[in-house]
C-alpha cells in the first residue's frame, strides 16, 4: 500500500523522524489557512502518487497569501500522468545547504534489508545511480542484527555526507531502519533528506509503501485505507474481495492464481487480442466468486468478449463448471464467454457444461485455442 | 530417486485441530500416500486426531515418532515462529504454505535459519508444496494431474502454473521426478538454484522445467547457475510478458534491479545461458516432451 506524502511524512513523524511543520488542503481557503499556520514562505505541494510531479508544476513556492492562493487554485485538479490532484500538502519552506537521499528495502538477492545512502540527492538520483554508482553507499543489514548508532555513524561517514550532518544523520537512519523494521514497510525513502544552512538535518520528502500482509497488527493503518483507488472498476472489484487491474483491451479476463492470470493476458496478447483487466480469483472459484467476478467484468463496457481460464487443483473442476453454470443464472451478461476449465475431473466438468453451450457459452479444450476463440469473438486486434 | 522428499520422507503437521487447514490438507496427503506420523498443537498433546498422534511441540513429536519434515499452514501471524520451531527441534525439511507473511517476518525468519539452523531447508512460504510423484506429497498439489516416474524436474515459481506444467507433462506421457512449488513472495527459503542443483546432482531426473514470472531477479541468477553448472537440459516459461507495469514509488528499485525483472530480460538471460524459452505454458509441455523424445 503506496502512501501519499503527507500520510508518509505523518506515519515518519511517528518514529521521531523530522519534518517540515505543515498540513494537508482539499481547497484553495485550506491550503492559505496551513499555510498561515506554517509560516511563509511555503511550499504547496500537489498529493499524487506518482513520481516527476515537480516538472509537471505540482509543486511551487509561496511567499504570501495571494501566491498560495494562485498555486493552489492552478494545482488542485491538475492532471499529473493521468493523477488528479486533489489534495495538497501545504509546509514552511526550508532554505537547503545540501540535499541527500536516503531509502531502506527488501534486497531480495541477498534476503537482506538494504540501506542506500548518497550525497548527492535529489530529483536525478536515478541518473547519478546509473552513471556514477559508487556515489551512492549501500549497506547491507541482516533483520537479525538491525542497525545501531555505530553502524550508522561508519555508513554516513563512507557516503560523505558533510560533517556538521553527519551525527544527526546518524540518528535519523537509525529511526528510518525502525520505521522500515517495526513499522512494516516495503519502501521507506527520504529524497531529499535535507542539511540547512543552520545545520539542521530533516526530511523533505517521503515516500513510503506498507506491507500489506502486515495489516493485521497496525490498526492504525485503516486511515491509508480507501485512499489510493483511482479506476472505478478496481474499486468494485476492490470491494468484492478480488484482485483486479483494470487495462485498456477488450477480452475480459478471469483466471485463477496470479500466474496462470499473467500467463492468460500473455496468450491472449500473443494471438492477436488485448486484455481488459487482470483478474485473479484464487484458488476457490466457487459460484459466488465467479459471479462477483463475471459481474464486475460486465460492467466494463469495453469488454466485447469473456476469458474464463481455470485450473482446477484441489478445487475440482466439475464444482467449477457448476460454479459458472450457477454464477451465469444470477449474472446477466453482455459478452460471449469462453471457457477453459482443466485439471482434476475436467471430462466431468465439460459434462456438466456441455448440455448449456452455445454460441454465447463457448468451451475449448486448451488456453490457446481458447484464447484464439475469444479473441476472435471480440473482433480480433482492437 | 527424487529431491528433498522421497518414499521414506515421514510429516509432522504443525497446527492440527479438527478444523484447520493443516489437517485438511494433511490428510489429503496421507490419502496421497504420504507418510503422515504426527501432528502438534499446544492445547491438544496426547490427543490423536484421524488417527494421528498429537504432540504439543515439534520437538517432542520427532522425539516420538522420527519425523523428518514439516508441514505449515498455520495463519499468517504464527508461521515465522512456527518455521523456527520446526527448525530447532532438528526438522531437516520445512514445507510452509501460508499465504500473508509479512516481509519483515520472512526476512528475519530466513536469516535466523542461516545462522542457527544451517542443517534445515524451508520451502516456501506462500507455495502450492512440493511432490514427489508416487511417493510423497506435501502441500496442496491435486496428486491426481502428476505422473510418477521421472524424467523431468519441475521448478515454479507460481502455483497455478506450477499445477498447470505438472498437468501438461502428465497428458503427454511425460512423467516427474520432483515438483517443486518454491512460492512467490519476497524472501522465499530455498531459490531456483537449490532446486536446479538438486536436480542436476539427482540421477533420475534428465531434464528440468524451469516455471517463472515477473519481478525480482531470481531467474536471472537462475540463468547464471545453468550457464555454469547445468549439464541437464532446461526449459523454461515465464509468466507476465504483458503483465501491466505497477505503478511505482520512490526510486530504490529502480536504482537496485536496473533493467532486470521484465519478462523479456529474464527470458533474454535464460536464451543465452542455452535454455528453451517457450511462449507459452502449453508451447513449454510441447517443448519438454521434444527434449525427452531425444533423451533416448
Amino acid at each position: 500500500m503506496d502512501l501519499f506524502e503527507y500520510q508518509g511524512k505523518q506515519y515518519f513523524a511517528r518514529f521521531g523522524i523530522p519534518i517540515s511543520p505543515g498540513g494537508v488542503a482539499d481547497t484553495v481557503d485550506e491550503a492559505v489557512a496551513q499555510a498561515d499556520a506554517a509560516g511563509y514562505p511555503v511550499v504547496v505541494k500537489a498529493q499524487v502518487k506518482v513520481g516527476g510531479r515537480g516538472k509537471a508544476g505540482g509543486v511551487k513556492l509561496a511567499a504570501d497569501a495571494d501566491e498560495v492562493r494562485t498555486h493552489a487554485g492552478n494545482i488542485l485538479g491538475l492532471d499529473i500522468k493521468g493523477h488528479v490532484v486533489k489534495r495538497l500538502w501545504i509546509e514552511h519552506a526550508s532554505d537547503i545547504a545540501r540535499e541527500y537521499y536516503a531509502s531502506f528495502t527488501l534486497d531480495r538477492s541477498a534476503k537482506c534489508h538494504l540501506g542506500m545512502l548518497s550525497a548527492e540527492g535529489g530529483v536525478e538520483i536515478e541518473e547519478v545511480a546509473a552513471t556514477n554508482p559508487d556515489a551512492i553507499a549501500t549497506l547491507r543489514i541482516d533483520p537479525v542484527d538491525g542497525l545501531g548508532l555505530d553502524g550508522a555513524r561508519a555508513w554516513v561517514a563512507r557516503a560523505g555526507l558533510d560533517e556538521e550532518a553527519r551525527e544527526q544523520a546518524a540518528e535519523l537512519l537509525v529511526k528510518l531502519y525502525t520505521c522500515y523494521t517495526e513499522g512494516d514497510c516495503d519502501l521507506a525513502e527520504i529524497n531529499p533528506l535535507i542539511l540547512t544552512p543552520d545545520g539542521r538535518v530533516h526530511a523533505l520528502d517521503a515516500k513510503v509503501t506498507l506491507d500489506a500482509n502486515a495489516t493485521f497488527r497496525h490498526p492504525e493503518w485503516e486511515e491509508f485505507e480507501g485512499s489510493d483507488v483511482e479506476d472505478e472498476r478496481e474499486a468494485r472489484a476492490k470491494a468484492r474481495g478480488l484482485n483486479y487491474i483494470g487495462l485498456d483491451g477488450t477480452v475480459g479476463i478471469i483466471a485463477n492464481g496470479a500466474g496462470l492470470a499473467m500467463s492468460t493476458l500473455d496468450v491472449v496478447n500473443q494471438v492477436g487480442g488485448t486484455a481488459a483487466n487482470f483478474l485473479d480469483i484464487g484458488g476457490g472459484a466457487n459460484a459466488d466468486v465467479m459471479a462477483a467476478a463475471l459481474e464486475v467484468i460486465n460492467s466494463d463496457p469495453k469488454v466485447q468478449a469473456i476469458f474464463v481460464n481455470i485450473f482446477g487443483g484441489i478445487t475440482r473442476v466439475d464444482e467449477v463448471a457448476k460454479g459458472v453454470l450457477e454464477a451465469l443464472s444470477r449474472v446477466d451478461i453482455g459478452s460471449p464467454i469462453v471457457l477453459r476449465l482443466d485439471g482434476t475431473n475436467a471430462e466431468a466438468g465439460r459434462a456438466i457444461l456441455a448440455e448449456h453451450l452455445s454460441d454465447r457459452l463457448v468451451a475449448e479444450p486448451t488456453m490457446l485455442d481458447a484464447a484464439r476463440r475469444v479473441v476472435a469473438l471480440a473482433g480480433g486486434q482492437s | 530417486m527424487s529431491i528433498f522428499v522421497d518414499e521414506t520422507t515421514k510429516v509432522v503437521i504443525q497446527g492440527v485441530s479438527p478444523t484447520s487447514q493443516g489437517l485438511y490438507h494433511g490428510l489429503r496427503n496421507r490419502a496421497y500416500g504420504t507418510k503422515v506420523v504426527a501432528g502438534t498443537n499446544p492445547k491438544r498433546g496426547g490427543e490423536e486426531v484421524e488417527g494421528i498422534p498429537v504432540f504439543a511441540t515439534v520437538a517432542e513429536a520427532v522425539e516420538a515418532t522420527g519425523a523428518n519434515a514439516s508441514f505449515i499452514s498455520v495463519p499468517p501471524p504464527f508461521a515465522a515462529d512456527a518455521v523456527l520451531e520446526a527448525a530447532a527441534a532438528g526438522i531437516p525439511f520445512v514445507v510452509c504454505i501460508t499465504e500473508g507473511i509479512p516481509a519483515q517476518d520472512e526476512a528475519r525468519a530466513y536469516n535466523r535459519l542461516v545462522r542457527d539452523f544451517p542443517g534445515t531447508r524451508l520451502l516456501g512460504p506462500n507455495c502450492p508444496g512440493i511432490i514427489s510423484p508416487g511417493k510423497c506429497n506435501i502441500g496442496i498439489t491435486s496428486g491426481d494431474i502428476a505422473l510418477p516416474g521421472g524424467p523431468v524436474g519441475i521448478v515454479s515459481r507460481s502455483g497455478t502454473l506450477t499445477y498447470q506444467a505438472l498437468h501438461e507433462l502428465s497428458q503427454q506421457g511425460v512423467g516427474q521426478t520432483t515438483c517443486v512449488g518454491i512460492g512467490g513472495d519476497p524472501v522465499p527459503g530455498t531459490s531456483f538454484i537449490d532446486c536446479l542443483r538438486a536436480f542436476e546432482d539427482d540421477p533420475d531426473t534428465r531434464a528440468v522445467m524451469m516455471i517463472g514470472e515477473i519481478g525480482g531477479s531470481a531467474e536471472e541468477e537462475a540463468a547464471e547457475f545453468i550457464a555454469s553448472s547445468m549439464t541437464k537440459p532446461v526449459v523454461s516459461y515465464i509468466a507476465g510478458v504483458t503483465a501491466p507495469p505497477g505503478r511505482k514509488m520512490g526510486h530504490a528499485g529502480a536504482i537496485i534491479s536496473g533493467s532486470k525483472g521484465t519478462a523479456q530480460a529474464k527470458m533474454q538471460a535464460l536464451a543465452e545461458a542455452g535454455v528453451t524459452v517457450a511462449q507459452n505454458p502449453t508451447e513449454a509441455g510441447e517443448a519438454m516432451v521434444d527434449v525427452v523424445r531425444k533423451l533416448d
